[in-house]
């Protein structure tokens, strides 16, 4: 099967076409953020990080951002620094470009302030907007695509109609070439076994379990015993047994097929099929993580509505529960709550996610994207801020 | 008739999509497959119904994997939940 997407210069495909505008700062936001409000077509990722974090916390930033600017849903990028931040504005740079595309930096210190730096961004935006414009849409197979999955306000309906209608539809991605990213890693506790035995190898089987144990140990280290507190009263009221079934309705999402690797938090898959990534439950923070991997569009379930997309990809929303996809339906964009007030299965239910899929790949708008709930963004840290 | 959803063959429970009453039949999908269980106590929607006998000791079984093991003898049609399963992985 096909969808319509923009190739760009190293040959992957893009769903959108946007001109990204990046501060590697969270203290650039303001000049980022009035530079994308004035040129259409750009768009900001607003972070909050890039300083005062110990040297790993640095790594992953420029990596995130190397991994942004390189989606190829976006079509060129400004960088907008603010000059004495930990995060060398020039190593993200040269990271982006290798991917052929045009990148632009401005550095408010160098260039004298706001207004200036507004002025020089807002003249490279343009010039990025007018890099993307001749990228048309051509037929590309399903097998170009990488997909990030996500569950966030779940409810009772999550585990047993959203998130397997989901996982149906992610092995059929699958079947078709294509590549998908789920991770949350908090929430596999409890379940991690299961993971590890759809392990390709025995070493991919060995990550996962190391990667769980390593973060619940780190949680318990602060006093938190997830185990040990899960499910919790609502849960259990909600008919949650044990923590196992709460996880294994989390991971239904991603399907059943093999697991090919376990990816470090924005780090991109090197081969095709269902990959784990290290991140947390967190939406702001874990949509960015696969994004940075080269997801061009995401996949979330929610019982109870959750609005976000992201500014870059978009952000399919998937509701099995009939309450929130009619008062809600502003932020809902695959209504599979039929499956409870109509008696329809959970396949029809997986056709419905995978045929949007295709539209939103080949340029249908997310609810997300027409309401412009999509530029609250953050990144992944592990360490303390200092 | 009252619903619910078993996610694989493998399943001996099945999730309520209705709320069931002790007494009422229970329509159960299994993939593209029914099958009709008496409920043997009242089940409340996003709750748990045995599809078959549990011996105490043995898995309890959704999405395909124990999500936990029988603390008591539980038969087919009655609730299963905190009151007769416990998790194996705590």
């Amino acid at each position: 099967m096909e969808f319509m997407g923009f190739q760009r210069e190293n040959g992957e495909i893009g769903v959108r076409n946007h001109v990204a505008v990046i501060p590697t700062v969270g203290c650039a936001n303001e000049v980022a953020e009035a530079i994308a409000d004035r040129v259409p077509g750009s768009k900001p990722l607003l972070h909050h990080q890039g300083c005062c974090m110990i040297p790993s916390d640095i790594e992953v930033v420029e990596r995130t951002l190397i991994g942004l600017g390189s989606n190829p849903n976006v079509a060129a990028v400004v960088l907008v620094g603010l000059g004495c931040e930990s995060v060398s504005i020039d190593r993200v740079g040269d990271g982006i470009a290798e991917t052929g595309k045009p990148v632009e930096s401005v550095v408010i210190q160098d260039i004298g302030g706001f207004s200036k730096a507004v002025e020089k961004g807002v003249e490279a935006a343009k010039k990025g907007v007018e890099h993307a414009e001749p990228f048309k849409r051509q037929s590309f197979d399903l097998s170009n695509l990488t997909v990030g999955i996500k569950c966030g306000s779940s409810d009772a309906t999550s585990g047993i109609v959203s998130n397997p209608a989901v996982g149906l539809a992610i092995d059929r991605l699958i079947d078709e070439g294509g590549t998908a990213i789920f991770g949350e890693i908090t929430e596999m506790i409890g379940a991690e076994h299961v993971l590890a035995r759809r392990a390709k190898t025995p070493e991919v089987a060995e990550q996962i379990l190391k990667v769980v144990h390593e973060l619940e140990e780190k949680i318990k280290s602060l006093g938190v015993d997830i185990r040990g507190s899960n499910p919790t009263p609502g849960n259990i009221r909600g008919g949650l047994s044990t923590i196992e079934e709460k996880s294994l309705g989390a991971i239904v999402k991603g399907g059943s097929k093999p697991i090919q690797g376990v990816l470090d938090y924005a780090e991109k898959p090197e081969g095709k099929g269902l990959y784990i990534m290290v991140s947390p439950g967190r939406e702001i923070e874990f949509l960015t993580g696969p994004v940075a991997g080269g997801a061009q569009i995401m996949i979330f379930t929610t019982g109870r509505g959750a609005p976000q997309g992201y500014p870059i990809a978009p952000v399919i929303k998937v509701c099995g529960n009939p309450r929130t996809s009619e008062k809600l339906s502003e932020h809902i964009d695959v209504d599979v709550s039929d499956v409870i007030t109509k008696n329809k299965t959970l396949e029809e239910a997986a056709e419905k996610v995978f045929e949007k899929l295709v539209k939103v790949a080949s340029g249908e708008k997310t609810n997300a994207e027409i309401t412009g709930y999509d530029k609250t963004i953050d990144i992944y840290v592990r360490g303390i801020i200092l | 008739m009252k619903r619910a959803i078993a996610l694989t063959e493998k399943d001996n429970v099945a999730t309520m999509i209705d709320k069931a009453s002790k007494g009422e039949d229970v329509e159960v999908t299994i993939g593209r497959r029914k099958m009709v269980i008496t409920a043997k106590d009242e089940i409340p929607f996003g709750h748990k119904i045995a599809l078959k006998e549990i011996k105490k000791g043995e898995k309890v079984i959704k999405y395909g994997e124990p999500i936990g093991q029988a603390t008591r003898d539980i038969k087919k049609g009655e609730h299963v939940h905190v009151h007769n399963i416990k998790s194996i992985m705590v």
